[in-house]
């Protein structure tokens, strides 16, 4: 008991860092193409590689995007912003300086709502600010070949992505709360057309400022947890590292300032660099671009342009389908899903394909770990699924057998009905079976007639495995009282 | 002035080897140039915003529109040791 009651007195600290590709077409200062996949250093110019005397310009669409995010995650859209160089060495970064924001960034002071199981928890956002993504490091192996040397392959053709960083405040009180807060945040980006946020094509990356609060209320040291690929992972490595953390401090020993890894195999964190050198970026603005003045008009007019956000439409799912806040949540947390959803219940029952698809379908979707847009189900077979169980064609648990063969196949719900023999059996074929299972059953029936309810529950279960669970139980038993008059 | 320390330091964030005679040539020319700035600070400024930039334009903007790209051979050719169409470099620690 004195355990627990010490670790309760625990208190995560967490804020999160992300970096967001901007769904532009082209690169943050120069006009080669964003792609995915392509073959190497296929996507460049001087200005991405950073050769001598080249003059980078901006990307307006990126300009636009970035105050967009702002906008949604209620930010202030400031009327003046300043690009500045942020110096360092890495062989992925050509011009020895990557262009970025420091004191005067495009968006200050927001915050989202985070739905988590323990309620809403409201996340400041400190800053939203533009930048250029680093050339991608294809590290010796990675590239498929053996290779002799030790040293590191650069392709070119991610670098001057346009990247959008937002920090948040350290409001995140858990773990979970911390991958709520990335599902949020990855929502509403997705649901404003700001960036595509798939983290497998590293359009979205999260690092985590992690710490446990001291005895008397201040900030303990706090760790940087980078490169967490999946929000999973974001979970589990900050679970991770605050156990990390809490075994230091029982033991009375010191959190070290360092930057961890999440290794997922080992559920553990391990630290890169025990020993950080001190940064030092001497920030200065960047003289080859020209300070940003966005009018009033000008952001509002982005704002008017602004989509649904998920929390209006949670809103809108409550009002206008009788949802529950929580069947609400789940959908809209995903915009596919959302429109899945929309679909379905313009031509189902609106809460019979809320319980469907935030159930049945989302447990088939997480248990093979794919989207709804790579999902065999189409709205056409949800609707028609549904519509088989309203009018007693397939019992609700068989409808969930047929679900799983569409999820499978592909194959609409009524051919699966028909092929797997899964129709319930009603109407006459079902007083067939009743009357068969009474001639078959004498001594029952008769206590039946005569009052005694006791066998009734026997006599049902006849019924249900005669027609091989493929009858409505209440249908059964009805049809059965009836026949024996009781 | 500047310290000999600081020189190094200086140096060694711009990764610049400096001979011991090259650091004391820069401490002096760098001095120089910190002294011209001390000079600027004796004006009373604290009603100019600082200015990063000598022009009055703000907001240049390119369209989010692709443009001619460079070929891959074109592009790898300033690169002394190519590898698999990649740019190769030395271990990075």
């Amino acid at each position: 008991m004195a355990e627990t009651k010490e670790k309760q007195t625990y208190q995560a600290v967490i804020g999160l860092e992300f970096h967001v590709h901007l769904a532009t077409r082209t690169k943050m200062f120069c006009g080669c193409r964003v792609t995915y996949g392509d073959p190497p250093n296929t996507h460049t110019c001087p200005v991405c590689l950073g050769h001598p005397g080249a003059l980078p310009v901006l990307n307006e669409k990126a300009i636009e995007l970035g105050a967009m995010a702002g906008i949604a995650l209620n930010c202030e859209v400031a009327d003046h912003a300043v690009f500045a160089r942020k110096n360092y060495f890495y062989p992925d970064l050509p011009k020895g300086y990557q262009i970025s924001q420091f004191d005067e960034p495009i968006c200050v002071g927001g915050h989202i709502d985070v739905p988590t199981s323990d309620g809403t928890v409201r996340v400041g956002i400190t800053r939203l600010h533009l930048e250029e993504d680093a050339a991608k490091n294809v590290h010796v192996g990675e590239s498929g070949r053996m290779h002799g040397s030790t040293g590191s392959l650069i392709d070119f053709n991610r670098g001057g992505t346009p990247l959008m960083e937002i920090v948040t405040e350290p409001d995140i009180p858990t773990p979970e709360a911390a991958r709520a807060t990335a599902n949020q945040l990855k929502a509403i980006l997705q649901a404003i057309g700001v960036s595509e946020a798939d983290m497998e094509k590293g359009q979205l990356r999260c690092d985590a400022n992690v710490s446990i609060r001291n005895l008397d209320g201040s900030f303990g040291t706090k760790t940087e947890l980078k490169n967490m690929n999946s929000f999973r992972f974001v979970e589990k490595g900050i679970a991770a590292e605050l156990e990390r953390q809490r075994e230091i401090i029982e033991e009375r020993g010191r959190i070290e300032q360092a930057t961890m890894h999440y290794d997922p195999n080992k559920d553990e964190v391990y630290s890169l660099r025990s020993k950080e050198e001190a940064h030092d970026y001497r920030y200065f603005p960047e003289p080859d671009l020209l300070p940003l003045e966005l009018s009033r008009e000008w952001i509002e007019d982005k704002k008017n342009r602004l989509p649904e956000l998920p929390a209006e439409m949670k809103k809108r799912f409550v009002e206008s389908y009788g949802l529950s806040d929580y069947d609400a949540g789940v959908l809209t947390a995903d915009r596919d899903l959302a429109a899945f959803y929309e679909e379905v219940a313009e031509n189902a029952d609106p809460k019979q394909s809320a319980n469907w698809i935030s159930g049945d379908l989302r447990a088939l979707l997480n248990e093979e770990g794919i989207e709804i847009s790579d999902s065999k189900v189409g709205p056409k077979h949800m609707i028609e699924l549904i519509s088989l169980v309203e009018t007693d064609t397939v019992s609700r648990s068989a409808a969930r057998t047929v679900l799983e063969h569409v999820f499978e196949s592909g194959d609409a719900p009524s051919s699966i009905v028909e092929r797997d023999g899964l129709a319930q059996t009603g109407g006459d074929e079902l007083d067939g079976v009743v009357e068969a299972v009474i001639a078959d059953n004498p001594d029952e029936a008769e206590r039946v007639r005569g009052g005694d309810k006791k066998v009734v529950g026997f006599l049902v279960g006849q019924i249900m495995k005669a027609t091989r669970g493929n009858a409505d139980g209440g249908q059964a038993r009805e049809r059965l009282l009836e026949k024996l008059g009781s | 002035m500047i310290s000999e320390e600081q020189v190094r330091h200086v140096a060694n964030l711009a990764r610049l080897g400096l001979t011991d005679e090259e650091v004391e040539r820069m401490g002096g020319q760098l001095g120089a140039i910190l002294e011209s700035i001390e000079k600027i600070q004796e004006l009373d400024l604290d009603n100019v915003p600082p200015t990063a930039n000598p022009l009055s334009l703000t907001n240049v903007f390119r369209p989010d529109e692709p443009k001619p790209e460079l070929d891959r051979d074109e592009a790898l050719a300033s690169a002394p040791a190519p590898e698999d169409d990649l740019f190769s470099v030395p271990r990075i620690d």
